[in-house]
């Protein structure tokens, strides 16, 4: 048989080979330019967090005109360079949240672009486990505004190989701008004391987030003198929870703890409570502090029973003064409108306290902003004072209770340890 | 919670369990009969019939939303408005079924198997992708219009509500007149027929097609009222109940024997059943796991159902 040349295999070698030359990538970058990427699910049930988050973000860049005048310490050589902000999806529309194949690509992405100096990211702890071993072996800053987990940066938190199995260089390249949930867990429970809770009921999503602060909850009920009737994880995937809080009010707790997130049902959680005729209330974490909380429960099951969440650090309408007012005052003249939701808060101080880390490297070069970042002490931020610890973690430990009034979360009161 | 909770009295909490579980049976059961219904005739497992439930089920919170009801206000208002969604959820999940047999499924009808199940399975994604449009990723509260009040007394051990009342009293009358129609009207004595042997019914002058388009709708009808029980029961619809609902309904209808419709009832309320009282002496988070073990003990030693051997007729 002769040999045959086949037409459309050759068109296939054909635009490999050019892909190939043209998908080539330039290891150089662009010497002006500094880009800073977000990694946050996008697209999603967490949308609406994300959202302001990225406004919080983009205002820290807006603020300084997208660009950034620094002074390298070593050399003295005044530079300025341009800002370039890339939003990246981790979740996709299928999901319905983050994914860990987006999360790497991104992830890689990030590693692979010469020009990236740093990672805003992740809004899912989960997905933070999945991308700091990629960024660490990269030397890339990484900041999140939202992790919680308190072992992604502390051993004796979690698993025994946290968090080194995070940081394969030896070296911290991750931090965080958002007190942890340990401290969330603890101040939840103080705050249930105060409000005269003896009885708890403890019920968790069985995710990394939820699981981890529900522990935490039944872990420090005895010490402020609260008995613990009962803890239980529920499958999120399931549409009503009747039987069982048929079963948790036979036991008559004063209140239910429910470590979890809107996404994992806990305005259905509510629902079911009325439903079977509780009339105790329910808290939760920072996870359910949010509006889509309020739209899934309804406004009428919220006058119902008090619901209560905690956040890990202060919400908009406790922001009156100093530079936190002056947040809400800037994000609200470039967006019409006051932040829908607190994240926003935490979006802007990554942002800033990545500009600060870059202003203090004085050059565009991984290794030396991620070393100036983690230096940062006593930044004056939009949430207060603080500084970065040895972990990376934020030393600011003020949160805070709210409390739904009339459709909306309400600022109840400011959460903090008593004085050792 | 430890296995076998120590309560005052075992048996009303078993009672308690046990109405509970019928109660979210009888749901699942109303979805089953479409999956059930539509295999004893055309032997296609149609995988968009839980998105149906789900389309109807965001027709009825539209409806709310236009005239603006959020919450329960004046009791004939919302009664007359409840009525109206279930109309409209019916007519339009029997007339979206009967479109996607017309449109889809009947030019395969004479094709391999595996043709329209695929085209099954590609209609249910479409259509989650048209709720995931119409509502958003997230859940979305449906207007709790029903008193969540014990019938009984509030200090009563047993408690039973107007909704558990309502699921009852929509699921039971239509599965009534569902089996009335089937065993006593010419058409559901020519719906039995094709189901047994479809050519033999076409040579005896029944038009299949109409039999086809019958239980189509029929079908369709049964989720559109299921879909508005639904969101009046667990007031939170999302696009993704229609594969979760669906899962469990075709779970009930291989239960109970797909093709088989008393089957289909007893395999629902037998998932309602283990639901309920899984959560109770297992672990909530249990529940699903304990479904399908179940089904599976059951298939080893039933393969064709509950009920799938011992009639021979299928619908």
């Amino acid at each position: 048989m002769p040999f045959r040349v086949s037409v459309p295999l050759v068109l296939v070698v054909a635009f490999v080979a050019v892909g190939l030359v043209a998908g080539r990538r330039d290891t150089r970058g662009r010497p002006d330019v500094i880009t800073i990427v977000s990694s946050l699910p996008r697209s999603g049930s967490a949308r609406g967090q994300t959202d302001v988050i990225t406004n919080g973000i983009k205002l820290a860049f807006h603020d300084i005109g997208y660009k950034l005048d620094v002074t390298d310490p070593g050399t003295g050589e005044k530079r300025t360079f341009t800002l370039e902000y890339l939003d990246l999806d981790d979740a996709t529309a299928a999901a319905g949240q983050w994914t860990i194949e987006q999360e790497i690509a991104n992830a890689n992405q990030a590693r692979t672009d010469p020009d990236v100096m740093a990672y805003i990211g992740t809004y899912n702890s989960g997905a933070a486990k999945v991308s700091m071993p990629i960024l660490n072996r990269a030397g890339i800053f990484m900041v999140s505004p939202a992790n919680t987990a308190p072992a992604l940066t502390r051993a004796g938190e979690g698993e025994r190989h946290e968090p080194m199995c995070y940081r394969p260089t030896g070296v911290v390249n991750f931090a965080r701008v958002i007190p942890t949930d340990d401290l969330q867990g603890e101040l939840s429970v103080l705050w249930a004391r105060d409000l005269g809770v003896k009885k708890i009921y403890i019920l968790d999503d069985n995710e990394v987030y939820g699981g981890g602060i529900a522990a935490v909850v039944k872990a420090k009920c005895p010490k402020y003198g609260i008995t613990v009737l009962g803890h239980q994880s529920i499958d999120s995937k399931a549409q009503e929870f009747t039987p069982l809080m048929t079963a948790i009010k036979a036991m008559a707790p004063d209140l239910v703890y429910f470590g979890g997130t809107t996404q994992t049902k806990a305005g259905q959680l509510l629902k079911d409570m009325v439903k079977v005729g509780m009339t105790c209330p329910m808290m939760g974490p920072d996870g359910c502090f949010e509006k889509a909380m309020i739209d899934s429960a309804g406004k009428d099951t919220l006058e119902k029973l008090p619901f209560y969440a905690t956040f890990g650090g202060l919400p908009i309408d406790a922001l009156t003064r100093g530079k936190g007012k002056e947040f809400v005052d800037k994000y609200t003249a470039l967006y019409k409108a006051p932040p829908a939701d607190a994240y926003a808060t935490y979006g802007y101080e990554a942002a800033l306290v990545t500009l600060e880390a870059i202003r203090r490297a004085g050059k565009k070069d991984r290794d030396a902003i991620r070393v100036a970042a983690l230096a940062v002490k006593n930044f004056e931020g939009a949430t207060g004072t603080w500084s970065f610890d040895e972990n990376g973690d934020t030393t600011n430990q003020t949160m805070s209770g709210s409390t739904v009034v009339d459709g909306a979360f309400k600022f109840s009161r400011a959460l903090q340890l008593p004085a050792k | 919670m430890p296995l076998f909770a120590d309560t005052p009295d075992p048996w009303l909490t078993l009672l308690q369990y046990v109405i509970l579980g019928l109660t979210k049976g009888s749901l699942f059961a109303l979805i089953a009969l479409g999956y059930t219904m539509v295999y004893g005739i055309v032997e296609l497992i149609n995988f968009a019939h839980g998105n149906v439930f789900m389309l109807g089920s965001f027709v009825a919170l539209t409806i709310f939303g236009l005239v603006g009801v959020e919450k329960a206000g004046d009791p004939f208002q919302d009664a007359a408005l409840i009525v109206a969604c279930f109309v409209a959820a019916i007519v339009f999940c029997g007339t979206l079924n009967i479109a996607v047999d017309r449109v889809i499924y009947k030019p395969l009808r004479n094709a391999p198997k595996l043709a329209p199940l695929v085209s099954a399975i590609g209609v249910a994604y479409i259509f989650d992708n048209v709720g995931l449009f119409w509502g958003g990723p997230q859940d979305v509260n449906f207007p709790n219009l029903l008193p969540d009040a014990n019938l009984f007394d509030e200090t009563a051990k047993i408690r039973f509500t107007a909704k558990d009342l309502m699921v009852v009293g929509v699921t039971v009358p239509l599965m009534l007149a569902l089996t009335v129609f089937v065993k006593f009207t010419s058409l559901g004595t020519a719906m039995r027929a094709t189901a047994q042997n479809p050519v033999a019914a076409q040579l005896m002058g029944i038009n299949t097609e109409t039999v086809i388009a019958t239980t189509f709708a029929i079908g369709g009808a049964l989720a559109g009222a299921a879909s508005v029980t639904y969101g009046l029961y667990v007031n939170t619809i999302s696009y993704q109940i229609g594969f979760q609902n669906g899962l469990y309904a075709f779970t009930a209808a291989v239960l109970g024997g797909i093709g088989n419709i008393p089957g289909a009832v007893l395999g629902a309320l037998i998932i309602g059943l283990v639901t309920s009282l899984g959560s109770f002496y297992v672990g909530e988070r249990w529940t699903s796991a304990l479904v399908f073990a179940i089904l599976i003990v059951i298939l080893v030693f039933r393969p064709s159902g509950l009920l799938g051997s011992r009639t021979r007729e299928k619908v």
